[in-house]
């Protein structure tokens, strides 16, 4: 098993220019700057509409180091594929390309294109980083909003359905991996990246974002949020690689602890969560816990 | 060589001659033949490219959007709603200035759901940016394709090359493929300034303000509103080096002709007709019939309909007593879209002279109803004895 990368041994050049577009305390921010590290230099990146797209700054000035084409919304897999065959056709196999687009590109309008390019098998790193939610056009409900949200379009009643599973969907096109992360375990993040990189065909990575005006919260306790979604166990870190299921990081030390912080928690800590009663909260409760009885089982 | 093949045949080989190398499709007919042929080309060793299999037309665009941008010559075809389904991606092939060339076999949109020839789906295009060429025989569709990655790659604007589905497609024919070399001479290697790539890294088509913008250095980079005139201002200048690409062409492989207008028997017509693609070719069946009852008439195909060669279509047309529009397409709520781009033609250019034809409209074969040679003929006769109708007339209503 690689060594873990930590603070200090994290690569010290930077593929992002400081002062982005990006909001105060974005996790996006966060994730983008340790990912474009692990990617490396020899990048190609493909973005859809999304934060990123804000992040990234307005022409002429761009705040990312790395080469990077911006797409249409439903295209960023196929885009990443044309990419791929004109590195391919000019016999430059060096280069790696990484997609990066939010929750809504990838869970509802891209969808069809990113399973398209998995069943192809085409060789790049997807990343889709889940901020749970429409947060560039303002906050409107996406097929990964949680339910129970309170979104600009889901204004009294919250999301009234499940969050749709992308890395399952996505581990269905037998992908040599899959990963989930979090802005919050950025180190987790980089070493995924670095582990799948040169692993054969589409690999998946679902990174969870904390969202400060999305979510209902002020900006300093982005990382703080983002952990208690782990802690809590209502968000999990895991690969699966070549279909094998596995937590890791703080997800898996969660196995040895047997002891969840309760969702409450979570949940209490943003404005968006503000309808779900005591009574919704015991019942996710008791679907997070019901979870985690199947993985200390497989566990032991 | 000269050979007898069909029109999706003679697409695929021209695509081949010119070594695009990223290809993306997804199937539509009429337009599948075009794209199996590239995909057996590509596997068998023929032809050296990536073949990509998408799983839309969306896709399709997607995939040569990209590769154009990272230095590849990408092709695509499509028909019908497999256009309408790109037209997102259509728009951004043009705002980011890609040269890529794509086939688009005609056939008619839903609803309802028809496979037959009409140009709606094409026409509907129109506006996009891209540079239309219609071709009206296969000789035309293999020498458009090699004409247009000249083209697109000289003035960065990327090119539908459109043929009648079945009646062009599906239909066998002989043409000369052009030999490799002279193909080769023709056309220089792919090559794209801005490519993407690590060394020189570029963020492309990244949001742009309604006004200029200061960059890093100080310079005053394009606002959104001078990257769309551009475009225009590009792609009028098309015309021109649409010329340059004719004479190049007739240079190297001895055949070439005016490349924006084909006119048959046009120089002492009082009459002319005036259509887009096959249907012009069976109308000069109806002009040499008529000029035996002693009719003065001619006609005359369009095969750049963007830019619009307005100028060489108001000088063909000057002078004339009559100029009669044949369609396969419509802009609903008013009358066929070509029928309206001659006439401001027209005004433009021969207003005030006394030369200016009166012009009629004719809407035919939607949908695949099949066009009678005699029902053209007749519709010309009288076409030439006084006007028809102030509104266009559909040629063989059963109504």
């Amino acid at each position: 098993m690689q060594a873990k990368t930590n603070i200090l041994s994290l690569p010290i050049e930077e593929f992002v220019h400081p002062g982005t577009r990006a909001c105060t305390g974005c996790g996006l921010a966060i994730a983008y700057r340790v990912g474009l590290k692990a990617l490396g230099k020899e990048t190609i990146l493909v973005v859809p509409p999304s934060c990123l797209t804000v992040l990234q700054g307005l022409f002429p000035i761009a705040s990312t180091k790395l080469p990077c084409l911006n797409v249409t919304f439903a295209s960023t897999a196929a885009a990443a594929s044309g990419i791929l065959a004109a590195l391919k056709v000019q016999g430059k196999d060096n280069i790696k390309v990484a997609a990066w687009a939010g929750d809504g590109g990838t869970s509802d309008i891209g969808l069809q294109a990113l399973s398209g390019a998995a069943e192809r098998g085409e060789n790049f790193i997807y990343l889709c980083y889940d901020n749970e939610g429409y947060m560039n056009t303002g906050v409107q409900r996406s097929g990964t909003t949680p339910i129970g949200a309170i979104t600009a379009n889901t204004p009294f009643k919250g999301k009234l359905q499940q969050k749709k599973d992308v890395p399952a969907i996505m581990a269905a096109h037998n992908l040599s991996y899959v990963a989930a992360c979090s802005a919050a375990y950025p180190l987790d993040l980089f070493d995924k990246i670095k582990k799948c990189i040169d692993m054969p065909g589409t690999k998946y990575f679902h990174i969870h974002i904390p969202c400060p005006p999305g979510w209902g919260y002020d900006p300093r306790y982005g990382i703080k949020i983002g952990r208690l979604a782990v802690e809590t166990g209502y968000y999990d870190l895991y690969e699966i690689v070549n279909g094998e299921f596995k937590l890791t990081a703080a997800s898996e030390k969660l196995v040895e602890k047997r002891k969840l912080v309760p969702v409450r928690e979570y949940f209490r800590a943003q404005t968006r969560f503000k309808i779900l009663t005591d009574a919704q909260i015991e019942e996710i409760q008791k679907q997070i816990n019901a979870k985690w009885e199947r993985y200390y089982k497989k566990g032991e | 060589m000269h050979i007898i093949e069909n029109g999706n045949v003679a697409a695929a080989l021209g695509v081949r001659l010119c070594h695009a190398n990223v290809i993306a499709a997804y199937p539509i007919t009429p337009q599948t033949p075009l794209t199996e042929k590239l995909s057996e080309y590509v596997e068998s060793g023929e032809m050296k490219a990536e073949y990509i299999p998408v799983e839309s037309e969306h896709s399709a665009l997607a995939v040569c959007i990209a590769a154009s941008s990272a230095g590849a010559r990408s092709f695509t075809a499509t028909s019908a709603n497999g256009l309408l389904y790109m037209h997102e991606q259509v728009q951004w092939a043009a705002g980011a200035r890609l040269p890529i060339v794509m086939c688009v076999v005609n056939r008619a949109v839903g609803a309802p759901w028809n496979v037959w020839n009409d140009q709606q789906d094409s026409i509907s295009q129109r506006d996009t940016g891209w540079i239309q060429m219609y071709c009206s025989d296969h000789q035309q569709i293999i020498d458009s394709v090699i004409k247009a990655y000249w083209l697109a790659e000289k003035v960065s604007i990327p090119i539908m090359v459109c043929y009648d589905g079945y009646i062009l497609s599906h239909t066998y024919m002989p043409f000369d493929v052009p030999d490799q070399e002279k193909v080769d001479a023709f056309l220089p290697p792919f090559r794209s300034d801005y490519a993407l790539n690590t060394e020189d890294p570029a963020n492309l088509n990244t949001v742009t303000l309604p006004d200029v913008r200061m960059d890093v250095q100080g310079e005053l980079a394009h606002g959104y509103m001078e990257i769309r005139y551009l475009l225009q201002e590009e792609m009028r200048k098309t015309l021109t080096v649409a010329l340059e690409a004719e004479k190049r062409f007739a240079d190297i492989f001895g055949r070439g002709n005016d490349p924006y207008i084909e006119p048959y028997r046009c120089d002492d017509a009082d009459y002319v007709a005036v259509g887009l693609g096959s249907i012009t070719y069976q109308l000069r069946v109806s002009v040499d019939a008529l000029r035996k009852e002693g009719i003065k008439v001619g006609v005359m195909g369009v095969r750049y309909y963007r830019p619009f060669p307005d100028e060489a279509i108001a000088n063909a047309l000057k002078g004339k007593k009559g100029v009669i529009v044949f369609e396969k397409a419509l802009s609903y709520g008013y009358e066929g879209a070509l029928v309206s781009d001659l006439k401001s033609a027209l005004y433009e250019h021969l207003v005030g002279t006394g030369t200016l034809p009166m012009v009629q409209s004719f809407i035919a074969g939607i949908g695949g109803r099949d066009i009678r040679t005699e029902d053209l003929t007749q519709t010309l006769r009288a076409a030439t004895k006084s006007r028809v109708a102030k509104e266009p007339v559909w040629i063989g209503l059963k109504l």
